[in-house]
């Protein structure tokens, strides 16, 4: 607890004993009721003192000003007629207990979904005139070399120089198998090194690490605003004064009619009954749980190494019905194998040492693998006048030749005669000099984990999952195939992958959200243009991390899956919530105004239904029944 | 200009009447209060004097909840 919770609740104690305390003496009428003033000042005068703030400020309808004269309208009718004005002081006394709960439970429960996600190192070990030292990890400049024991978090990015340990990259990713290392490993900061002692040189800065970049993003998760939030914020703003309104007429018009037809009035009754309706019209316990709920679903994504960059994109996620894949890297693990070289008429070594020089520059996944069969060095300086022509593949010249590596496209733009391939698998085409080299057949391995993603998605309620790639259609329809999707586009170009989504955008309805699965790379215009973008296997890539909505810590495509169940999740106790508030308050409301409920239950509709709209967004958090 | 700042207020209403206070206050041009991280996210019109824009969204916050505070 807080200081300013400490003294609440201390003010709270005293005015129950106090209260106990009147209720034995014996002592009666005006005496009593300035001994029952005690405990009612002590228990609210900060809510009589910010009611007549409002006032001045003209900020009439918030819920201390209904609170003071709900109370105040109270225990004047119980000294004009025969009410009781202990229960006036009992509803102030709850109304500050509800409001003490809700500040600790939120401010509990906000405390424990940032510790969450908190990964934050707090120190890093240098080595200083042979001695270790710890400083804070901000302070140390790129190219350091820090020393991680077993137990401790990797405070930096950087590669290993010495040791070899197992890592536990749970809070980063979800995953908790751990991660064996050794010397010349990249490895990113967040993780905790389980076994052995790491020397690490660094080669980001603190602010510029993964860790650092993963908090960014979380810290500001949740300012963009889901439409359940939009909606029941808007509704707060004019809940109350209509509830205000009805009151007023409660209060007047009843009596007014009854005296018209020459009746008792019964005005005490009725204002009574008006007051009640003020008790009820706080809008707090609506307000509360809505972004309490968010706020958990978010938090208990991350554990799961699901980063959402706000409540929209979480609400948005339990609407989804369309999922598009990008294939390379998403579904297929992006590592190619050269399986044959055909109808070259130099030796293969030699067809392979210019493709991959030609390829040095690219990040693509096929440029990746091309030099990784090479398996040589590349000498960069034997390669010039690089240019990638976006899907179609490479111009270069290596050793003074002109080299051409690329699709069929790309041999046909440059009217070369090329032989097909009866082989399934990617194609590279090469072209030396204007004579057409022969070609390289590469293929792509499906992960493990994509056909149980797509036949859980289907279980999930997913209607339509389609596939975009680059890839040549024999090797596409045979992935798809395998993994059973709706509909399959291959031979995209990057920017027929933005008018496929655009198309798919446009044929549904517009509650149905489409979700764009990609691996960051040169996905960026789709995963912006998608209703939600997903990255996948974000640690380290930038451009995923800005162009997604949600990121997914590692590459394995069933968090998709497990994301998507979080939202509903998520969203299930968002409505269960707001329905449940706004319905027992209508109820309580309704009875009020028949006289069946007295004050008492007036506070249950307010506190009461705080309470437990509260405890029921804190449920989010238990994923263990997904 | 985008400026994030710390907020201490108790209400989730509350949080949403500041939000309301400082996206009309001149100077800004839009703002976001995020309860849950205690944080209110501004974004300044361009030639703002940001030290006081806040104290002006500060004393128009302070009228709708008197308990309320920003860091700046």
């Amino acid at each position: 607890m807080n200081r300013k919770q400490k003294k609440m609740l201390i003010r709270i104690i005293c005015a129950v004993v106090l209260m106990i305390g009147f209720a034995f003496l014996p002592v009666e009428g005006w005496l009593r009721f300035a001994l029952y003033m005690i405990p009612y000042f002590v228990v609210g005068y900060d809510i009589l003192k910010k009611a007549i703030l409002g006032i001045w400020n003209r900020q009439i309808f918030d819920e201390n000003f209904l609170m003071a004269v709900a109370t105040i309208g109270a225990i004047a009718i119980a000294l004009t007629g025969e009410g009781d004005y202990t229960e006036a002081v009992a509803v102030m006394l709850f109304y500050q207990i509800g409001e003490l709960f809700q500040s600790y439970a939120v401010g509990k429960s906000r405390k424990n979904i940032i510790e969450l996600m908190d990964i934050r190192p707090d120190y890093a070990n240098i080595e200083q005139n042979g001695e270790v030292v710890q400083v804070a990890p901000d302070e140390v400049v790129i190219g350091s070399t820090i020393i991680v024991r077993p137990g401790e978090k990797i405070p930096i990015d950087g590669m290993i120089m010495d040791g070899e340990s197992t890592l536990d990259t749970s809070a980063l990713t979800g995953e908790s198998v751990p991660r064996d290392v050794a010397a010349g490993m990249e490895v990113i900061s967040g993780c905790i090194n389980l076994t052995g002692v790491l020397k690490i040189q660094t080669t980001k800065e603190f602010g510029e690490s993964t860790v650092s970049k993963i908090l960014d993003l979380v810290g500001s998760a949740s300012s963009k605003k889901s439409k359940s939030e939009n909606f029941i914020s808007k509704f707060a703003k004019v809940y109350t004064p209509i509830v205000c309104y009805c009151a007023l007429a409660l209060a007047i018009l009843p009596p007014l009619i009854s005296m018209f037809l020459k009746m008792d009035a019964n005005w005490m009754n009725w204002i009574y009954r008006a007051l009640t309706f003020l008790v009820i019209s706080c809008p707090c316990a609506l307000v509360i749980s809505i972004p309490l709920s968010f706020f958990a679903g978010i938090g208990g994504a991350s554990k799961e190494g699901v980063l959402i960059k706000g409540s929209n994109y979480l609400e948005a996620l339990s609407q989804v019905d369309t999922i598009v894949f990008d294939k390379t890297g998403t579904l297929t693990k992006g590592v190619f194998e050269v399986n044959a070289v055909h109808h070259s008429n130099m030796n293969h070594e030699q067809l392979l040492d210019y493709v991959a020089h030609a390829e040095s520059a690219s990040s693509h996944p096929i440029s990746q693998s091309l030099q990784r069969a090479y398996g040589k060095t590349l000498d960069l300086s034997r390669v010039s006048d690089i240019q990638e022509i976006s899907g179609h593949g490479i111009v270069a010249k290596v050793d003074g030749k002109d080299v051409l590596v690329g699709n069929h496209k790309l041999m046909e733009r440059e009217q070369i005669v090329f032989k097909e391939c009866h082989y399934v698998g990617t194609v590279i085409h090469v072209a030396i000099n204007g004579e057409y080299a022969g070609h390289i057949v590469i293929s792509d391995v499906v992960k493990k984990d994509s056909e149980e993603t797509i036949k859980t998605l289907k279980k999930a309620g997913v209607k339509k999952t389609v596939m975009l790639t680059g890839d040549a259609k024999e090797v596409t329809k045979q992935v798809a195939e395998k993994l059973h999707l709706d509909q399959v586009y291959s031979e995209l170009l990057p920017q027929d992958k933005v008018e496929k989504v655009e198309a798919l955008l446009e044929g549904k309805n517009a509650r149905e959200k489409l979700a764009f699965v990609g691996d960051g790379i040169n996905d960026a215009p789709v995963l912006s243009r998608a209703d939600i973008g997903i990255a996948m296997g974000a640690m380290g890539s930038d451009a995923a991390i800005e162009a997604a909505d949600i990121v997914l810590m590692d590459d394995n495509p069933l968090k998709i899956v497990k994301a998507i169940k979080i939202s509903r999740k998520c969203m299930k106790i968002v409505y269960q919530n707001i329905i449940f508030s706004i319905g027992i308050k209508v109820i309580c409301l309704v009875l009020g105004a028949l006289g069946i409920a007295n004050m008492w239950l007036a506070i249950f509709a307010d506190v009461g239904v705080m309470v437990l709209a509260v405890l029921n967004a804190i449920r989010v958090l238990f994923l263990d029944e997904i | 200009m985008k400026k994030i700042y710390n907020i201490e207020v108790d209400c989730a209403n509350c949080a949403n009447k500041m939000e309301d206070v400082a996206k009309n206050t001149a100077g800004v041009k839009t703002a976001s209060v995020n309860f849950m991280m205690l944080k209110m996210e501004v974004e300044f019109e361009e030639d703002a004097d940001v030290k006081k824009v806040m104290k002006e969204v500060l004393k128009g916050c302070r009228k709708v909840e008197p308990d309320c505070e920003i860091e700046f």
